[in-house]
């Protein structure tokens, strides 16, 4: 197995992808020449040519537009938005477009395509452009939205994205795209709607998601130094939901805390409480707490930004409170 | 709800003697309660305004639960739901005002239920039923004294370390008889020393292996001197020792030599007591009770005549006070000889050891030197539970007992 950066596992993907099947194009801002915003296409455009690797205008409401036609009309489109705070200028294409077609033309007509965009804050890029909207997308029947963190999942899970016959919004982590981790050489797929224990314990379970999963692993370290088990479940696909691997593991350990990037309110830590309670209220020893953003739009100000994310310290000293430590 | 009498587990609200918004001082009565035994004037513990009152006249709650609110006129009620006992439903919903508070409105009362019960997660609600635990006698030490798996664990490996619980006096199940259905008949409704003596009867007689020993005792020598007592006593106090405060004094002082016989059956142990409390079973319109008199056998005729009577006579005008069931009793006497009864057993009063069954003083033929000759004999059977004592005990004791009261000068001196 070879060790690759999250970005460049993503990449992998594409390129397979792109060379098993014709019908499959990249389109976005900047993807062609600039190689995309972070660098996750690039020299697609010397592999495929421009006609599948195209770039578009400002105007993430034609891209998805675009892409939702051409999805129907029989291509795989995997189209780019620079970040998710303008997949908000998109909102329409994504929600009332791509995401009903199935159902408005009575499964006659699809719309397979990947929507690539990027989520996160931590970068200091203030407040409009430091948000998470996967909980806003995922409240949406007709769209799959897919948040891997670590590049194992980038690849097999956008290989899968590709694969599904309607529309997916696939919402990398801004802080991600450098992390390594070992990838496969050779093509895989993983299953949409699966999500994956990434340690195994036995006293906690931390739910997390995207770059939250690493927030939870370093804090299952330091609990393991005080002689508590934790187990970490990243969720992967936020739509469809695993209730299935997350009762399982809360079954066991009967204790759990949700860890966000973002906000609280109406958030996925409140759906995955939610479904806890609902499948595994006799197995809970304590409530299912969350750690997630301050309810604030993020700051510039580095100290700002920091003080308003989740942290493993903010993460302890919930356990703390829970008595867990 | 106070607790008047040890085994007294809930009670009933007969009357309100004060009313919402009355002005109390410290020691007046504000209700009147029915207990299992008696009905009892509750006096109240502190001076202010009744505020609210909670639990209305027929209704039975649990000992403990609050039944009233006495503060200061200005102070505020307190949050009714955050303790969650004894509020009835809605009565937070309005601050009454403290001159003239009405009861909360019949609306409220579905809006506000009452918050209650016990701070557990459900797994250790889970945990518990499984291994048929009661929560509510676990101590939590999660966030906010919440009760998790740990502390059900841990109470059940204490439980399983500890020795078993003595068993008095849980609640037995009466057995209810058909009633022949074709019999015009009137229903009475239990008085709840009614259903208290049910229970305890049938508790008795279907978990303590009763035997019986029935001796005859030639009461000459002590109606003798209970004449002259009361002579003596005419003049000086007004006291009249009965036949049953002889019997009371000599089974005190009889009972603090056999420590066996003044004892409870506690499961793995049998627990001797260390004062002597000797109970006079009492027939009273609303049924039968044990008046208890505290350190008996320390106490001289007199003391036991006096006290005796007192408390019977308030006992048969429903007089009777909290203190009167302070003390715990450790044997009974009951005595039907008044009634001409010349001799019957009687079911120990649970939990303890033994009860004394007396009949009647009654002149009868005995042979005394090889002639018949007439004597004042007087028929005891005691009662013995059979996992305390054994019939050797039981006719140790009796041997004992009559010879005091065959000499009873013992009883004076």
């Amino acid at each position: 197995m070879a060790e690759m950066t999250y970005r460049e596992a993503l990449r992998q993907a594409l390129i397979e992808a792109m060379e098993e099947d014709e019908d499959i194009f990249v389109m976005g801002e900047d993807v062609n020449k600039y190689g995309g915003s972070y660098g996750v296409t690039k020299d697609l455009a010397d592999l495929f040519g421009d006609r599948r690797v195209r770039d578009t205008p400002i105007a993430e409401a034609g891209i998805i537009g675009v892409a939702t036609g051409a999805a129907m009309a029989g291509l795989r489109p995997v189209a780019e938005l620079m970040t998710i705070n303008f997949a908000l200028v998109a909102a329409d294409s994504i929600i009332n477009s791509a995401a009903k077609v199935r159902s408005m033309f009575a499964g006659q007509s699809s719309a397979p395509m990947v929507i690539r965009t990027v989520g996160g804050a931590g970068a200091q890029l203030a407040a409009t452009h430091s948000q998470n909207f996967e909980a806003m997308f995922s409240h949406i029947p007709g769209l799959y939205v897919m948040m891997p963190a670590v590049p194992y999942d980038c690849k097999g899970l956008l290989r899968s994205a590709i694969l599904v016959n309607d529309p997916v919004l696939f919402i990398e982590h801004a802080k991600l795209y450098n992390l390594r981790g070992e990838v496969p050489e050779e093509p895989y797929t993983i299953p949409i709607g699966r999500a994956d224990v990434k340690r195994q314990g036995k006293d906690v379970t931390l739910l997390a998601y995207s770059a939250m999963v690493h927030v939870a692993l370093d804090v299952a370290e330091k609990l393991a130094d005080r002689g508590v088990d934790a187990e970490v479940v990243d969720l992967r696909s936020i739509r469809p939901l695993d209730t299935e691997t997350i009762v399982r593991s809360v079954k066991k350990t009967n204790r759990a805390v949700v860890v966000e990037e973002s906000w609280r309110s109406f958030g996925v830590g409140a759906e995955v409480a939610t479904r806890v309670q609902e499948e595994a209220f006799e197995w809970l020893d304590a409530p299912v707490h969350r750690v997630s953003s301050e309810e604030v739009p993020f700051a510039y100000s580095k100290v700002l930004e920091q003080a308003a994310l989740p942290s493993a310290d903010k993460v302890m000293e919930q356990l703390r409170e829970m008595r867990i430590l | 709800m106070p607790k008047m009498g040890y085994d007294m587990e809930e009670g009933k609200i007969v009357q309100w003697i004060k009313q919402e918004g009355d002005e109390v001082q410290k020691g007046d009565v504000i209700a009147e309660i029915e207990t299992g035994k008696v009905n009892i004037e509750v006096e109240a513990f502190d001076a202010g305004v009744l505020r609210r009152i909670l639990i209305g006249e027929g209704q039975t709650v649990p000992v403990g639960e609050a039944i009233a609110w006495i503060t200061d006129a200005s102070e505020e009620l307190p949050d009714f739901a955050e303790d969650g006992r004894g509020a009835p439903a809605g009565a937070q919903a309005e601050e009454a005002p403290a001159e003239v508070p009405e009861p909360a409105p019949a609306e409220a009362e579905e809006e506000f239920p009452p918050v209650g019960g016990v701070k557990a997660s459900p797994l250790a609600r889970r945990v518990a039923q499984e291994h048929g635990v009661d929560v509510t006698q676990i101590e939590g030490t999660g966030p906010g004294g919440r009760i998790t798996r740990t502390d059900v664990e841990a109470f059940i490996e204490e439980a399983e370390k500890a020795p078993p619980k003595p068993e008095a006096p849980e609640r037995v199940e009466v057995a209810v008889p058909e009633v022949l259905p074709d019999v015009p008949a009137e229903r009475m409704e239990l008085t709840q020393l009614r259903k208290t003596v049910a229970r305890r009867m049938t508790q008795s007689k279907t978990q303590a292996p009763h035997f019986y020993e029935t001796i005859s005792v030639d009461m000459g020598k002590a109606m003798a001197l209970r004449k002259e007592i009361n002579e003596y006593t005419q003049e000086h106090e007004d006291v009249k020792v009965s036949v049953n405060d002889l019997v009371v004094k000599a089974a005190a002082q009889v009972l603090s030599k056999y420590p066996r016989m003044n004892a409870s059956f506690a499961g793995e142990e049998v627990v001797l007591h260390q004062q002597v409390n000797v109970g006079v079973a009492v027939a009273t319109d609303e049924g039968l009770l044990t008046l208890v008199i505290p350190n008996t056998d320390g106490k001289s005729l007199s003391q036991i005549s006096r006290e005796t009577r007192d408390k019977v006579m308030r006992a048969r005008e429903g007089k009777l006070r909290a203190d009167d069931f302070e003390t715990d009793g450790t044997f009974t006497v009951s005595n039907l000889g008044m009634y001409g009864i010349e001799e019957f057993i009687a079911i120990i009063n649970p939990p303890e050891a033994a009860i004394m069954a007396v009949g009647v003083v009654n002149p009868s033929p005995v042979v005394r030197d090889g002639e018949v000759t007439v004597a004042q004999v007087m028929r005891v059977t005691v009662s013995g539970d059979h996992r305390v004592v054994d019939g050797a005990d039981v006719a140790e004791f009796l041997a004992e007992f009559r010879r005091v009261l065959q000499n009873p000068m013992a009883l004076v001196v």
